[in-house]
């Protein structure tokens, strides 16, 4: 019998209302314990009941209770959900109590990781319901449901169908050779079917970098030299948009520090510290550092004073960005201006601000949303990957499709090139779980976050 | 009398199984119930096909004896799939039915250690779970320290033709009645098969004239390593193909109900193979192809029977003469032998451990169609197997059990013991996941170390090996070792074969990596004073080294889970959370290795995890023990 886990199953921090899951076969009678206001051990399954935690005597909070017994549940062990008031204090405290009582802290995944051995849910699945619970714009929790309901699922299946019914044919050719009747897979037949194939692969990749981008958001670095005036835009961006900023220890990645909701994308924030490090006397951005943070990011916001000439280190930096999503954000237009843009103009998307002003910060956005396509990605039927290792898969597939056109071109025999063919169908099927790879397992779930 | 091993059954895999026996050393004793039908071929008049073939060369290289008895009998023989690949080759023989159950014969009788009896074996001595013996129809009992089953098809073999059913094997012989009632009194699940065979017709009242011909290579090939080619290309027997028509296909419509099959009896459960359906099946499953492709095949230099490829079926005699005379070429045949289909009893292969070993009772093994396949290649090399293991097993020596990448053998014994069987199983190409590693080819690279270990192998036979293998090494050494380089002459030469020309000096090795570049061309270059098999081989290898490389890897992933071994003593009710359809696999099957868990069908990958992690916890807490 498995023991009895408990954790925090909202975002910490957001929200009026934190949700704590309590898993396993002592889970009713622990909760009871710590729970004024009925019986809960003789309740019904799947009802939900107001009360009050309580710690000996004193009230903690006042909550909902949900009580739901095995089987029917997330986990198909008896589930007891804690609805109390947000804020991280409260949400830890009964928490605490709850271990105290001898019940173990989950493991980061550990309640999907049940209800995946309990045979409740598949692997793709099981990775989809961490996303919904970590969604937090509506476009990442409806891409998140797609994948719950199979729609990826589907898509990939299909895609699986098209190249087995490649490999039946290729196959029936050779087992049975005598038969003239059977129409021959030929390398003129495959040609097409490949194109086909990989129009389809890349289709789904370039659908899962946008779904990237709408489920991890964008990671934005702010750079410039000192009091360019990265803070006050950053500050700026914040307040507009009355951006989450959670501060939390350990609910984010740790270079992500604010986040800024652009019309439903995220903004990650990276390397704030270094933003706000006012104290810093060095007169250099540091061309080492800037590097490092260009790699990091996504989109580049390299910010210049419109009342300071261009250095060298400006000058190296802004050509470094070439190949990078960036824009050169002018600021202090509110002053007089001693530098000539036009010729970075023709190469470089310029957006030109007054942070103190509070002007061109719109512009900005709009500059945003048209760089990363943000306005189409957000009218389309979401039907992408958005788990990364899914995406290495689909990756790998498609270096496989290229050896096959490798083998075409080569001339090569058609039973060598279904060698590879056949490949790509397992990873397909790798990704929706319809073949198995041993290490796996251990990798999905030791990437799923606590208590989820 | 007392013997070391018994051999019930004198089909092909009774012969390879009391051959290994004897050969390897013990007193062996092959009961049959008729010896004139020892090694006959009661259906096609063929050996080897795709991926049959390879078995062929696989028995030979082991050490068996169905290659070296084809190549005595075969009247005409080609390579299939010479076009494609080398991992697809195959060779196909039809074999003359006198001859090849004759030179069997030969070779039986000529062997020390075995005596040949005739007998219907009805039930078995067991004690303590282990055999002791046979009990023969008139009670006789025989006794030995392990018995090898490969009763066929004629345990309660019924015979069906049209709304006919008659208990006998083929060709009218006495089936055992009673041996599948006694083998599930012992706790064997016993399975109802099907199968069938075409119509025989007098080759003098055909009309080959209106059939197109089909002759053998216009290359010599053997199937066994050791031989060299002694038929004569210009000997050759043609086969003839023909085609179905519409008004065949309506005979067959109008009278399917008449059709064993069809309604023709009602009792029928036994359930046909799927890769080798009946006529009626044909033309009911697939009701838009036109025609039906058919092969008439010679069955003998020595008597004018010409086998029908294709039209297997069980309607009455009357509408087989309408379907026969519906045919071009056919209109006035006159047909010898009418065709038939025939139930019989076979155990789910699930209870036999990877050496063909019964799980319920030890030293007893089982091989061919009572362990559910189809056909005389699949038969044979499981009659080796058996009969090499029933050996190592009295003598105390650790059993031979070839994996899925060693042989086509491995992979049949596999997917016999893990899958088990829904109709007879026939081996295809695409079974095999590493199909180009089990190539033809190089069936004695594979295997006649294995062969040789066992003592099926002679020394001379293993010297030779041996020196193949250096040379194959020395060849490619030398390829590499040696370069053309980009004079007017090399040039001028490599645009004259179809290659473009180089620039700087290049090897041989990488020459002979171009598709178009064969070794004949090599020698333009260089002389190559090597075997054509050690140059077919290094050829292969250089040509296709990329995808070997490949398959190797793949291979290599497959047994580190094949080396995750499973303890037989297993408790999977212990294992809370795993499906019960999955549970009730895992027992059935006992799987001694992940791998073979996950070949499975019914166990999905949410079941291997937890049994994964159920191990895993099992195994820290006996490591804690200690």
């Amino acid at each position: 019998m498995e023991d009895t886990i408990a954790a925090i199953a909202t975002a910490p921090g957001v929200g009026a209302i934190s949700i704590i899951r309590v898993s396993g076969h002592e889970s009713i009678e622990k909760v009871n314990s710590i729970f004024e206001g009925k019986d809960l051990m003789k309740v019904p399954s799947h009802t939900i009941h107001y009360g009050f935690i309580v710690d000996g005597t004193q009230k903690i909070d006042e909550v909902l209770v949900s009580i739901m017994k095995s089987p029917k549940t997330f986990t198909t062990e008896d589930i007891v959900e804690i609805n109390c008031h947000g804020g991280i204090f409260t949400t830890k405290k009964i928490l605490e109590l709850l271990l105290q009582k001898g019940i173990r802290l989950a493991e980061p995944g550990e309640f999907t990781k049940r209800a995946f051995l309990n045979g409740r849910i598949d692997k793709l699945k099981a990775e989809s319901v961490m996303d919904i619970i970590s969604a937090k714009t509506d476009a990442m929790r409806e891409m998140a449901m797609n994948q719950l309901t199979g729609k990826v699922s589907s898509f990939i299946h299909n895609l699986r169908q098209k190249i087995v019914e490649v490999l039946a044919n290729i196959e029936v050719n050779i087992d049975y050779p005598e038969y003239e009747d059977i129409e021959e897979m030929t390398i003129e037949m495959l040609k097409p079917r490949m194109e086909e194939i990989e129009t389809e692969i890349k289709h789904i990749l370039h659908e899962s970098e946008n779904g990237k981008i709408i489920k991890e958001g964008i990671n934005t670095a702010i750079i410039g030299r000192p009091n360019v005036g990265k803070s006050s835009l950053l500050n700026k961006l914040l307040e507009e948009d009355k951006a989450i900023v959670t501060e939390i220890e350990g609910t984010t990645r740790d270079t992500v520090e604010g986040e800024i909701l652009l019309d439903g994308f995220l903004l990650n924030i990276i390397d704030t510290a270094g933003i706000r490090d006012t104290n810093d006397k060095v007169e250099q951005i540091g061309v080492e550092k800037s590097r490092k943070l260009i790699e990091k990011a996504d989109l580049i916001l390299y910010m210049i004073n419109q009342n300071q000439p261009l250095n060298d280190e400006d000058i190296k930096i802004i050509e470094s960005l070439e190949n990078k999503n960036h824009i050169l954000v002018v600021n202090k237009t509110d002053l007089q201006s001693v530098i000539d843009m036009s010729t970075y103009e023709k190469s470089h998307p310029v957006v030109y601000i007054s942070a103190l002003e509070e002007k061109g910060i719109l512009e900005l956005k709009e500059k945003i949303k048209e760089l990363f396509h943000l306005k189409q990605i957000g009218e389309k039927d979401l039907t992408y990957l958005t788990n990364a290792s899914n995406i290495a898969t689909l990756k790998q597939a498609l270096d496989k499709i290229q050896d096959v056109k490798r083998g075409i071109r080569e001339n090569q025999p058609i039973d060598m090139i279904e060698i590879d063919l056949k490949k790509i169908w397992d990873l397909l099927g790798e990704i929706i779980g319809e073949t198995y790879q041993d290490e796996l397992i251990d990798q999905l779930f030791s990437q799923f976050c606590l208590g989820k | 009398m007392n013997y070391d091993i018994i051999v019930v059954g004198g089909g092909h895999a009774g012969c390879e199984a009391c051959l290994a026996s004897a050969r390897m050393g013990n007193n062996t004793l092959l009961i049959t119930g008729n010896i004139k039908n020892i090694a006959d071929m009661p259906c096609n008049p063929s050996i080897g096909g795709s991926a049959k073939g390879i078995v062929v060369r696989e028995i030979d290289a082991l050490g068996g004896q169905m290659g070296k008895n084809a190549d005595k009998a075969q009247i005409q023989i080609k390579m299939l799939n010479y076009k494609k690949g080398p991992a697809i080759q195959a060779l196909r023989a039809q074999a003359d039915k006198i001859t090849y159950p004759q030179e069997m014969w030969k070779t039986l009788s000529s062997t020390s250690n075995l005596t040949i009896q005739e007998g219907i074996v009805e039930d078995l001595i067991v004690e303590n779970n282990k055999i002791m013996g046979i009990i023969l129809e008139n009670g006789e009992k025989i006794y030995s320290k392990a018995v090898v089953l490969t009763t066929g098809t004629y345990m309660k073999a019924d015979i069906l033709v049209g709304d006919k059913r008659r208990r006998e094997g083929p060709h009218g012989e006495k089936p055992c009645n009673y041996l599948s009632e006694n083998l599930e009194k012992l706790g064997f699940q016993i399975k109802r098969l099907k199968t069938g065979t075409p119509q025989r017709i007098d080759k003098n009242s055909i009309d080959f004239s209106k059939t197109k011909v089909e002759y053998g290579d216009s290359v010599y090939h053997t199937f066994s390593f050791d031989d060299k080619p002694t038929y004569k290309i210009e000997e050759q027997i043609p086969c003839h193909l023909i085609y179905t028509n519409e008004k065949t296909h309506q005979i067959i419509r109008d009278n399917l109900h008449k059709s064993s099959m069809y309604g023709g009896l009602d009792d029928i459960k036994g359930i046909g193979p799927r890769y080798c359906p009946s006529i009626e099946d044909k033309v009911v499953r697939f009701s838009d192809k036109e025609r039906h492709q058919l092969f008439l095949e010679p069955e003998s230099l020595y008597y004018d029977d010409i086998y029908i490829q294709g039209f297997s079926t069980s309607m009455p005699h009357d509408i087989q003469e309408q379907m026969v005379h519906s045919l071009e070429g056919l209109e006035h045949a006159k047909i010898l032998k009418y065709a038939y289909a025939i139930e019989y009893d076979a155990i789910y292969p699930t209870q036999l451990k990877q050496t063909l070993e019964t799980k319920l009772i030890e030293n007893l093994y089982t091989a061919g169609q009572i362990n559910g396949t189809s056909g005389y290649e699949e038969a044979a090399c499981q009659g080796l197997i058996a009969g090499i293991n029933a050996s190592l097993k009295i003598n105390g020596k650790e059993p031979l059990i070839l994996k899925r990448d060693d042989a086509y053998i491995g992979v049949l014994i596999d997917d016999l013991v893990t899958k088990g069987i829904r109709d007879p199983y026939r081996l295809l190409t695409s079974r095999a996941e590493y199909r180009l590693l089990l190539r033809h080819d190089n069936a004695d690279l594979r295997l006649r170390e294995y062969g040789y270990q066992v003592g099926l192998i002679t020394e001379e036979q293993h010297l030779r090996l041996l020196d193949k293998k250096q040379k194959i090494e020395e060849l490619k050494a030398f390829l590499k070792e040696n370069k053309i380089t980009p004079t007017e002459s090399t040039n001028s030469y490599l645009e004259q074969i179809g290659s473009s020309k180089i620039q700087d000096g290049m090897t041989l090795y990488q020459l002979l990596k171009r598709p178009e570049v064969t070794m004949e061309h090599i020698e333009h270059f260089y002389p190559i004073p090597y075997d054509e098999s050690i140059k077919e081989q290094v050829s292969i290898f250089v040509k296709y080294e990329g995808y070997i490389v490949k398959a190797q890897k793949e291979a290599e992933k497959m047994k580190k889970l094949e080396n995750k071994m499973i303890p037989t003593n297993i408790d999977y009710d212990k294992i809370t959370n795993i499906a019960s359809e999955a549970r009730q696999k895992l027992k059935e099957v006992n799987p001694t290795s992940i791998g073979q868990a996950l070949r499975i069908s019914g166990v999905n990958p949410a079941d291997i995890s937890i049994l994964m992690v159920y191990l895993k916890k099992e195994y820290a807490n006996a490591n804690r023990g200690i």
